[in-house]
Parts: C-alpha cells; structure tokens; sequence
C-alpha cells in the first residue's frame, strides 16, 4: 500500500507546526548520537569561590576538537534580566574551533561577556549566554553545602539550574560562517554546533553549582548526584528573534518537515509491524506521559493545549490498548487514521512523534538530508511564463489566495527589526509606526498581490518581461519558484493577521531542536528545556536513545 | 573581520534603505558577499554608490539591447544587473553586448558572474581597460587588481565566450598517449576475465 505524504496546505499551517514535539529526527538528539563516541574533556576550570572565573570543555575525535569556553560573571540582582535587551548574564560561552590558546581565551574575554556587542572571529562557531534560576541554583548551593541532596520536587518544577537566552551561530557577530564548516560530516545535521554549545553549557552548571557548594562548606559540601543532573536540562527563553528564520529559511524548513512527513508516510506503509517494534512504542508513549504530566506552565492557551493533549493521549492509550490489533496489516496506518478523526493536533503530532521510535532504520538515513543550501535554489528561473507562475500559485497557495486583505484583521500587524537590538519584532499597523520600514515577511499577502498582478498579466510573457516591471514582487517570485520544488518550505497561514499567534513559529523550531515543556509567558515568548534527562558528558559512551522517556520527572 | 553573513544582511538592508525593492536588495545582499569573498571591493563601492545617490539620478534601465547608450544619466549599476541576469538568456543570442557609462560599475560584475552560471558559459567582462574573464560564478580572472572604488565604467563590453578547449587538439593527443602509460596491455586472458560484463551484447 502506498500511502501520500500529508498536504502542504494542512502541515504547514502554524497551528499544526505549533502542535509539533520533539522526536527522533530532534537535532539535540541526533547531536547526541553523532558525538557519543567523541572524547570529552574539561580542561579548564578555574573558577573564584563564588563560582565566577572560567572553564574550558572540549569534544575530540582524531584530529578534530570543539572547545566550549564558559564566562561567568558577577551579576547583581537588578541587572539579571532574560529579555534581549539586556547587557549583563551570569556568563556566556562560545564554542571554539580547536583548542583555544591563552590569546584567544584572553581576547575572548573581553568580547563574549558583551554578546551583540562583542566581537568574535571565523574561529568561533557559536555564541550564547545564560542567567541562573537564583531560586533553584541557590537552593542547590545550599543543599550541597550542608551535605544533603536538594528538593528534588522543586528542582522538578524548574528542570534547569540555568537558562540561556540566545545561542547565535552562522556569522553572526563575527563568528564563523557556515560555509567554512559546513563540509564536516559530524555537523551535517542542522544546528548541531549549537546542539553542543547548550549540552556543554549543562555541564559547566552542575560543575560550577558543585563548586560553589564545596567552597562554601569545604567539609560539609556533598556533589549533586549524577541522576539528579542528569534530569537537568537547560533552560532557554526565545522570543520572536526566532520567528523569521524560518520564513527566511525555506529549504531548509521543508527539508525539516519532509523528512518527518517521509518517516511518517513509511511508518504508515509498513504492513506487518513487528512485535518488537509496537512494544517498544507502547512502552515509550506511556513511560512519555510523565514529560506531559510534568510539564508546567502558567499560560492558559498551553494549559488548553496540555489539558486536550493528555485527554486525547488517554483515549488513545484506551484504543491502542484495547482496539488496536498490531498483528493486522498497516497497524500504525489504521492508528494514524484512527488519530485524525479522534484527536487534536497536539496529539496527532505527539503519536507522529512516539511513532518513530521503534525505526532508526527509517529515521537515521533522513537525519543527513535535514541541512540546505539555500543559495542554490536562489536564482530566479526567469525564462518560465507568467502562465506557469501562476499555476504555481494556484497550486501551492490555494489557501492564502481565499484570504481578503482588504479587511483590516488580515493585515493588522507588521514585521520589524528594532533599531535598538536588531532583532525582529511584531506591532500594530494602525496603532504603531514604522510599518513603513515593514520586513518581507507578509507572505501571504505579497502572494497575494503577485496573483493579482499575474491576473491582469500577459500568460505567455515571460518572468523576466514581468519583473522588468514588478521587481516590487521579486522575493515572492523567487518563493513561489522555490515552493515549486520544496512544498513544505512555506508557511500556509497569514502571519500578519490579528489572530496570528507567534510563539506557534517558534514552537515548530523549538520542537525540531528537541525542546520539551513548552511554556509561553506571552504570545510572543516562552521558556523551554533542552537536554533533561540526558546522559552526561561521562555516560555517553553507554549511551541509551530513549532517554528523553527516562527522565524522572 | 565581519563575516560574509553579516555582509549579506548589511547589504540587504541598506539597499533596501537606498529604496531598492526587496528582492532585488536579496541579489545585492548575495553580490556582494561573492565580492568580498573573492577579493573584490564591495563594500566600499556600494557605500559610495549609495551615498552619491541620495544626491543623484541614475537611469534604470529595464530592457537590455546590444548597445545600450545615454547621453546624460549614467546606468545604475543594480537596475542594469538585476535586468541583465534576468534577460541574459534571450541576450546569449547577441554575442556581444555593450554598455556606455554605468556607475559603479563593480556592482555590475556580480551579476554577470551569475549569468556565466545560469547560462553554463563564460562571459569576458571588459570594464575600461579592466579585463574580466566570469567563469560561471565560480571564479573570476582579471588583469585589475586594482581594489579600490571605480565611480564610472564609460565603455562596457560583455562577450558571451563559446564553451571551447583553451589547448590546440595536437596537444591534447601529446598529453592522452602520456596517460597511456597507466594502462595494462590485455592478453586475451585478460580480455576474457578482467571486464565485469560479458564478451558479447545482450548474452
């Protein structure tokens, strides 16, 4: 039986992406596997009584070495703030390429505390920063220091001891642009020097906690135990910086939904699932349902969002445990089918997700294949016609081309980088100013226009007659050529209308990097955590791919 | 040293700024990051294209001819690229094609380079007295290492090279009989056991 890959035009809507989870195709997972063979090292760690000073970790095979370098600072209470628009955390780390000499630690420490406004070279990879959860690090300190284990209800409630509140890669700032790298065959997957910066990052919290608690009891003081930083994660908060990357991206989002849309249409067609393989999946949904019931937050929107995930996730455990036969041909077909008539979004994903846990036969070949390069599908193929443009339209943009954007609720907000911090941002045409300075992130809309101007346009011009008077719609012309050939690089929604809620963008490549706990604090930023349950630097040699159901949360 | 990404993005903004349209401030974006990256001086005759116009029309031509010529504007180095790249294909026909006066005309070479990539052939570039040879945007050879701002190229040529041997066929034969001395003469035990396939088609 063949079965279709889903529609573009249902996928790719925000409030499917903003339904996606992690899964095995997770880029914090597939950094995992790809290093745990790697040797990993803290070569330096030179941190005052209160943990300030800096630290050095490193991942090595052969001749090939990445080396965290970890700043912490003094902060005072009033200057920790997770919004961008800070100017101090309690440390920051970038990622170096190779083993840092003293003049790159002693140059680079004068530019990675200042972040954006820092200075950083083709030598480094990545950049981030990080402020502690005082509550849950001080707590800690002070468990460890009187000899005793912290809360682990509280610790539970948090999952991280720090949280990072941007990780920059790809040039930014200085850093190294991808094409230098990007051949290395360890990084071909998306993300995954990132992916090591916030694991090593980890590391650096639960040693410099250990060391905190031990200069401040130096007899008393016990470690945190392994298990319990093992269910740390790290936390991040992210706010709209994210949201145009993946508008600006598109091949690169598609290659990230075709390859879960390919594993997912493969799974479907497996006609016998083996024992083995429904009892794996069996047990890993239910051991999962403790990230679900662990998951706090005080949004409202999320709590709906948990509250219809775990009904829908009981009526399922009910119809799998009782209904579903696995010996019948196409089981996880008949389950999928079974999911879209009978549950939300959240839980459709959520199954799409667990499903793939049995098949890295299917998942693993597709890891490689979720990396682009843009700027090859960059040129516009500007001998097509006006006729062939506009099927494409008609094709790949049904939806958007039913949207009116005369109404005003269609066309209410508008896209912008801030003079202050460079960073994207979303506001009110008709109650804020500066929509004239818009971003070309309205796609929906310049679609929109492009059909209409095609409409009146010759059908057997062509694109380079057409542009030689409409280069206005040139970005969207290049998009409709690359949708063409990517049907999952577009969004299918309007995301300047009144309703768009924006944290849906970045639920979707929050869930690609393999975040759990999505917790919003509006609809425009959220918190999450990376890496809880993880194994540890030390453990990854044994390392287990199902430790994100191991946690003990 | 700032990144080719952070070219890109400055770019792109700035000719938006300029009041290029979006896309084609994206094909700016990428010109001048290929320029950087090779060496050329794209940053410093963009920012001087776009300071002098604030101040000053250039003509923006959106049809390319053989000989494109105005008595008093001189060509937009952006509109003119943007037009060429787009119409390079129906231009390949031409041969040759020649420009008075653009400005800036470092802004222009990009987009010729890209056009030796779609096209899949060379195109000699001759700015002035600057020769350039485009080899479909992978490279670029030319005579001016000269990386300063050029404000005005007053005699342009584009010559649309065929796709031939740089080498006469009598050399080519020296050097194949060469390579021949890493070949096995076959016995016929060979011939009968050495090729995967077998002696005689379709068995």
């Amino acid at each position: 039986m063949k079965v279709k890959l889903r529609e573009p035009d249902t996928v790719m809507k925000l409030s499917k992406l903003g339904s996606f989870h992690q899964s095995k195709l997770s880029f914090l997972r597939s950094f995992l596997k790809e290093f745990k063979d790697w040797e990993y090292k803290r070569d330096l760690f030179e941190l005052n009584e209160f943990g300030h000073g800096i630290a050095v970790y490193s991942f090595k095979k052969d001749d090939r070495v990445y080396s965290l370098i970890c700043f912490a600072n003094e902060l005072n209470e009033d200057e920790r703030s997770d919004r961008v628009i800070a100017t101090k955390w309690d440390a920051a780390f970038t990622l170096h390429d190779g083993v840092p000499t003293s003049k790159d630690i002693e140059r680079l420490k004068n530019e990675v505390p200042k972040q954006e406004v820092g200075r950083l070279s083709y030598k480094e990879l990545t950049l981030s920063r990080a402020n502690k959860s005082v509550r849950i690090f001080n707590h800690v300190v002070e468990s460890l220091s009187e000899g005793r284990q912290p809360d682990i209800s509280l610790l539970s409630s948090v999952g991280y001891l720090y949280r990072t509140t941007a990780v920059y890669g790809s040039g930014k700032f200085g850093l190294a642009d991808r094409f230098r790298i990007k051949d290395r065959k360890e990084i071909y997957g998306p993300f995954r020097l990132e992916m090591m910066l916030v694991y090593l990052v980890r590391q650096f919290t639960f040693d410099q906690v250990n060391h905190v608690a031990k200069n401040k009891n130096p007899k008393k003081a016990v470690k945190l135990d392994p298990e319990i930083c093992r269910n740390l994660g790290i936390g991040n908060s992210t706010g709209l910086g994210m949201a145009p990357f993946i508008v600006n991206h598109p091949t690169l989002l598609n290659n990230w939904v075709l390859a879960r849309e390919t594993v997912l249409k493969k799974i479907r067609e497996i006609k016998q699932v083996e024992k083995k393989d429904s009892d794996l999946f069996k047990e890993y949904l239910k051991r999962s349902i403790k990230n679900i019931t662990s998951w706090n937050t005080e949004s409202e929107y999320q709590q709906k969002k948990i509250k219809s995930l775990l009904r829908d996730l009981n009526n399922f455990i009910r119809f799998i445990d009782k209904e579903i036969i696995f010996s019948n041909d196409f089981a996880f077909n008949e389950i999928y089918l079974w999911l879209e008539k009978n549950s939300g979004d959240e839980c459709i994903e959520y199954i799409v997700s667990m499903m793939m846990e049995p098949y890295d036969q299917i998942v693993n070949p597709l890891i490689n294949k979720m990396s682009s390069e843009e700027d090859q599908y960059f040129n516009i193929p500007t001998n097509r016609t006006v006729q062939e443009l506009k099927k494409i339209l008609e094709d790949r943009y049904k939806k958007i081309l039913k949207i009116d954007f005369s109404k005003n609720e269609n066309n209410q907000n508008f896209w912008f980088i801030s003079k202050n911090k460079e960073e994207p941002r979303l506001a009110n045409r008709f109650e804020e100013k500066g929509s004239e300075l818009e971003q070309p992130l309205a796609i929906a809309r310049d679609i929109h226009k492009l059909y209409e101007v095609l409409e009146v346009s010759k059908n057997s011009s062509t694109i380079d007659k057409f542009l030689s008077k409409n280069n206005n719609l040139r970005h969207v012309v290049r998009r409709a050529f690359i949708v063409e050939k990517f049907p999952y690089s577009e969004i299918q929604d309007n995301t300047i209308c009144k309703s768009i809620v924006p944290i849906d963008m970045l639920r979707l490549k929050l869930s690609f990097f393999g975040a759990l706990k999505f917790d919003p604090r509006s609809d425009k930023w959220l918190r999450i955590c990376m890496f809880q349950g993880a194994p540890l630097p030390e453990q990854l040699k044994s390392y287990d791919d199902s430790w994100v159901y191991n946690s003990l949360n | 040293m700032k990144s080719l990404s952070e070219i890109d993005t400055v770019s792109k903004r700035a000719s938006r700024a300029s009041g290029f349209d979006w896309g084609v401030a994206e094909e700016v974006g990428k010109n001048i990051r290929m320029l950087e990256m090779l060496g050329l001086a794209g940053i410093k005759n963009l920012n001087y294209y776009y300071r002098i116009r604030e101040k000053k029309n250039f003509e923006k031509i959106s049809l390319i001819d053989k000989e494109n010529k105005i008595t008093q504007l001189e060509y937009c180095p952006i509109i003119a690229g943007v037009s060429f790249l787009d119409q390079v294909r129906s231009l390949e026909n031409l041969n040759e094609i020649t420009f008075k006066n653009i400005a800036y005309p470092i802004l222009f070479l990009p987009f010729i380079s890209r056009a030796s990539e779609v096209l899949g052939r060379k195109i000699f570039l001759k700015i002035d007295n600057r020769n350039f040879l485009l080899n479909y945007n992978n490279s670029i050879y030319s005579n001016s290492l000269n990386n300063g701002i050029i404000t005005i190229g007053n005699n342009i040529v584009i010559k649309f090279l065929e796709n031939i041997d740089s080498f006469e066929e009598n050399e080519w034969k020296e050097l194949y009989k060469l390579s021949e001395k890493t070949f096995v003469e076959e016995s016929e035990s060979l011939k009968q056991s050495g090729a995967g396939a077998g002696l005689t088609d379709n068995d």
